[in-house]
């Protein structure tokens, strides 16, 4: 479980992923794509409806955010949320540099902060009884970042990333629940799926 | 053949000794970046190597391409993945060591979801390498290509490169397979040792 820091930053309410999921797609009425990062990340994303725009990753752990960025790049009118682990972005916490010098607007990453590795065995990550994400994200240049302090400020938070001028980063505190659906593993109807919910594939 | 004399031949232009070639004759960065453009391969991540110097900056000079610096060769490897599945061709730039770090995301992301993956990887590590641990990562690259069973090709000869490279571009786009291309010594004039 995440142990709470003293740093005011992190004294928001600690919410659920499945919950957070389901509020967000319920927002989405532009095709937005959404890529779920490894694990439970993507099975609540499965969990709430499998929609045409939605990727699931199979592994490459860390990459939810690059990949999501390249969709942003392709799609510049199409928005794009990423969501990914705390344990997955600290692997990778490189590209946020990256994303916060190319600027995309369309693009909105969600940081789903149980400060563990929940999958493997809920052991607490590296960075769970010291670090920030958020004050990580915003010494990367991501200054369009924040914590959710509970499920309405989130939903607001997702509502303003809609129209943002810049990229926007969410954390959000979570519990250590697992994550409620099994993502089916066939990583070749994952992406031809995706590939036609974009609109770059016509079915065959 | 290259004639490298210099610390790193990308800056000039002994690609290939200027008196073997032709005035109007390609170097080997032209012809990366043309053959790409043909292709319309737009999205070019990179993480440098030194011989890739005036391939980075050509690419940038040229408003066709969107290209730019990642952190991790990973990265560069998701934002192109990304990219392709929304209708947008890319290709990443490397040296060796970088591929080095690969395996895991070629295993997990590229292959199994049928990602046109195009990787040009300048080869540091051999033809006159002066650093053991390049030397040493070197001999990991193709063992680790072989074994994912991935379409590879080592270019080292000028006259042969629009061929490897246009047909390797074609061939990863068509059967959405990865591929690899090596830059060897042999073409570029790698890196040497001054002093
Ligand atoms: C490169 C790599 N290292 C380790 C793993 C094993 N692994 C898979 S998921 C995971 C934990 C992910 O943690 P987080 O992103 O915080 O998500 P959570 O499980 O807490 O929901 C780990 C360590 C892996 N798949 N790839």
């Amino acid at each position: 479980m995440n142990q709470p820091t003293n740093t005011p930053a992190r004294n928001t309410k600690i919410m659920n992923r499945f919950d957070l999921t389901s509020r967000l797609v319920a927002k989405l009425k532009n095709e937005e794509a959404v890529v779920g990062g490894i694990g439970n990340t993507n099975f609540d994303l499965w969990a709430t409806g499998q929609r045409p725009q939605n990727f699931y990753m199979l592994g490459s752990m860390g990459l939810a955010f690059p990949i999501a960025l390249g969709v942003a790049l392709a799609q510049p009118k199409r928005h794009v949320f990423a969501l990914e682990g705390d344990g997955s972005i600290l692997m990778q916490l490189g590209c946020l540099s990256t994303i916060a010098t190319l600027k995309p607007k369309n693009l909105t990453m969600i940081v789903m902060d149980n400060g563990v590795y929940q999958i493997t065995g809920a052991q607490p990550t590296p960075a769970a009884a010291s670090a920030d994400i958020i004050a990580i994200a915003i010494g990367s240049g991501l200054a369009n970042s924040a914590w959710a302090a509970d499920e309405e400020d989130f939903e607001r938070l997702v509502d303003q990333a809609l129209t943002a001028s810049g990229p926007t980063l969410i954390g959000v505190r979570i519990d250590d629940r697992p994550g409620t659906g099994a993502t089916r593993r066939d990583p070749v109807q994952i992406r031809e799926r995706f590939m036609l919910g974009l609109g770059v594939r016509e079915a065959m | 053949m290259a004639a490298a004399e210099g610390q790193t031949s990308s800056q000039t232009s002994h690609d290939k000794a200027s008196h073997d070639r032709t005035p109007h004759e390609r170097s080997w960065h032209e012809i990366v970046l043309q053959t790409l453009k043909r292709n319309d391969i737009r999205l070019v991540p990179y993480v440098p190597d030194r011989v890739l110097t005036t391939l980075i900056k050509n690419i940038h000079a040229d408003p066709f391409f969107t290209t730019f610096p990642t952190a991790r060769e990973e990265e560069a490897v998701g934002i192109v993945s990304g990219a392709w599945m929304a209708g947008l061709k890319g290709a990443v730039l490397m040296q060796t060591s970088g591929f080095a770090t690969l395996a895991n995301v070629l295993a997990s992301l590229a292959i199994p979801y049928q990602i046109p993956l195009i990787m040009f990887v300048s080869e540091r590590g051999t033809l006159g390498e002066f650093n053991y641990g390049q030397a040493l990562v070197c001999r990991t690259m193709r063992p680790v290509l072989d074994s994912l069973a991935m379409e590879h090709h080592t270019a080292t000869r000028l006259d042969e490169f629009e061929f490897i490279v246009d047909r390797s571009i074609k061939q990863a786009i068509t059967t959405q397979a990865p591929v690899a291309l090596i830059l060897s010594p042999l073409l570029t004039g790698g890196k040497v040792f001054e002093k």
